[in-house]
């Protein structure tokens, strides 16, 4: 029993690093309905930046806003893309995802940079708060201060007269520039804002695993959709912005609570990734064959 | 104030499909002239608009607006002389935004927006007065996302918002044609409150020849990206619709003379 609680408790302290990452797609794929596949890219980015400054010597911490500031430089190039070259969407992050790997391979040197023995923030606040013992409290206690900087900042950003255009630019493009908006300036900035995230939660993800690797970022993008969506079905959309962005976060941690359960149940751990597929596939698919079936009768 | 000299849209060039939506149009309009614009489909109404707007750019010819030449400036920039309301009413407003936000975001048109909160509580009581004119309840509902309003209603807040900051000139492209005829005159009645009220100067497209001989003081008549009939003042007052017909009429026998 103690085995599961333990494993529960980890899964959910990993949720919540992710859980920044889904802030991230959060803001792409809902406030600016763009589905932004740089993530993957941009996530190992910030794993790989973080790691290898760590092993130069870096304090780890500083790393973070670094891998955060490379992150920002990429879903700039995205946006640039998208808005200058009219390139569509999807490729666009394509493009930027395909590009970052080898960019991520040059940054690292190799395929993988072990941090064992390394000083990361999290064995920084081991030493910090002795009376802890568990790295999975620690991981957590790290988590949810993070995210609920980050949230204030966000919440702060997105109620402001840029962040109010921004959240128009997803909904009415139209309208936006017929009130003086520029809505490719807007897109590169919601792009930027959503992959600084990404690459810190890369980051920091990488600081507690131990190890930055190359394939870390890989279906990131799915990831983090199927945590918006959880969050979303089980919080609902009510209240205010910063509920909202709690439940995003929620829903990270349930999805690794689902994976720790399903990976518990005997699911190999090589199927998780279609596993995952198949819940956003579903997701986005009820809603649609709920209404075929539920449409009125017509009777004449 | 606005002055449009040699104009030319010309879509596809080179292909088949090539279309003169404009061809050498010119146009003045006066600070406070009220202008409606009549035209069979594709005679360049909206293309003439969207122009001003900037969606476009022409291949040849020149805008003025309020002593600036517009002709190159990108949609986003000119919004700042332009207020604009679009055929369908979706175009106009944030559906997933409450009403308040759309005000406030209508409000800082041409205005640098930067990090100061998006709505400051002065203009809550503001724009709730201003809804109030409306008299369409939208007042008590300022929290309400905009998506849940009719078309009609959500016609009438992109006309508020389109006038929350006086514009230079407004453009109003067919705004009622997508409304059921009681709507339509309910929004034609805002229209001519505003434009009054603020002495805007206005272009109005319609196709409706009674609205455009109603409303305003001067009538344009479109055909082919030309303009082919202008008339203002006492003129435009004694115009009936049957005069207007005629002119329809010598254009499709014209037209069937050339073919």
């Amino acid at each position: 029993m103690n085995a599961v609680l333990l494993s529960m408790q980890s899964a959910v302290s990993q949720g919540i690093l992710w859980g920044i990452m889904t802030l991230g797609v959060y803001i792409t794929y809902k406030i600016l309905d763009y589905a932004d596949l740089t993530v993957d890219g941009s996530f190992a980015l910030g794993g790989a930046v973080s790691a290898v400054l760590i092993i130069n010597g870096w304090n780890p911490f500083l790393s973070l806003w670094i891998a955060l500031l490379t992150g920002m430089l990429a879903g700039m190039v995205t946006g640039i893309l998208h808005t200058m070259f009219k390139i569509p969407a999807i490729l666009s992050g394509i493009l930027s995802m395909i590009a970052l790997y080898s960019i991520n391979l040059t940054i690292m040197g190799k395929a993988n940079i072990a941090l064992l023995g390394m000083d990361t923030i999290f064995t920084d606040a081991q030493k910090l708060l002795p009376m802890i013992e568990n790295k999975a409290t620690i991981s957590l206690i790290i988590g949810i201060l993070f995210v609920v900087v980050i949230i204030a900042v966000l919440y702060w950003f997105f109620g402001t007269e840029i962040g109010e255009i921004i959240r128009a630019t997803g909904n009415n493009e139209y309208m936006v520039r017929a009130l003086g908006g520029n809505t490719d300036t807007m897109k590169i900035l919601g792009l930027l804002i959503s992959n600084g995230l990404v690459a810190l939660s890369g980051g920091l993800v990488a600081q507690s695993q131990g190890y930055a690797d190359v394939g870390m970022g890989t279906g990131t993008i799915v990831i983090g959709l199927a945590s918006v969506i959880i969050g979303e079905v089980i919080f609902g959309k009510r209240f205010n912005f910063a509920y909202k962005l709690f439940s995003v976060v929620a829903g990270s941690a349930i999805y690794r609570i689902i994976i720790a359960v399903v990976l518990q149940l005997g699911l190999k751990s090589s199927n998780l990734k279609l596993f995952t597929a198949i819940i956003v596939a579903a997701a986005l698919a009820i809603p649609v064959v709920k209404e075929k079936f539920t449409k009125p009768k017509v009777t004449i | 104030m606005l002055y449009i000299e040699n104009l030319y849209k010309i879509f596809n060039i080179g292909t088949i499909n090539e279309k003169r939506a404009l061809v050498d149009l010119n146009l003045h309009i006066n600070k406070g002239d009220f202008v409606t614009v009549i035209g069979g489909n594709g005679a360049g109404k909206s293309t003439l608009l969207n122009m001003i707007a900037g969606v476009y750019t022409p291949e040849k010819g020149r805008i003025t607006l309020a002593g600036q030449d517009i002709t190159k400036m990108p949609e986003y920039k000119r919004a700042a002389l332009l207020g604009r309301v679009f055929q369908d009413p979706m175009r106009g407003t944030a559906a997933d935004m409450e009403i308040i936000e759309n005000l406030a975001i209508a409000a800082r048109r041409g205005k640098k927006r930067g990090l100061k909160w998006g709505i400051r509580k002065d203009e809550v009581e503001k724009y709730t007065e201003y809804l109030k004119m409306l008299d369409l309840g939208l007042e008590n509902r300022i929290h309400s996302k905009v998506g849940l309003l009719s078309g009609g209603q959500r016609q009438a807040l992109t006309l508020l918002m389109a006038t929350l900051q006086k514009p230079e000139l407004l453009l109003l492209d067919e705004h009622t044609a997508a409304l059921d005829p009681k709507t339509a005159s309910k929004v034609l009645s805002i229209t001519e409150e505003l434009v009054t009220k603020e002495n805007l100067t206005t272009i109005m497209i319609t196709h409706n020849m009674k609205d455009a001989l109603r409303f305003g003081n001067r009538l344009i008549m479109m055909h082919e990206g030309r303009i082919i009939f202008d008339v203002s003042g006492e003129e435009k007052k004694n115009l009936k619709v049957t005069d207007l017909l005629e002119k329809f009429d010598d254009l499709s026998d014209r037209m069937l003379l050339a073919k």
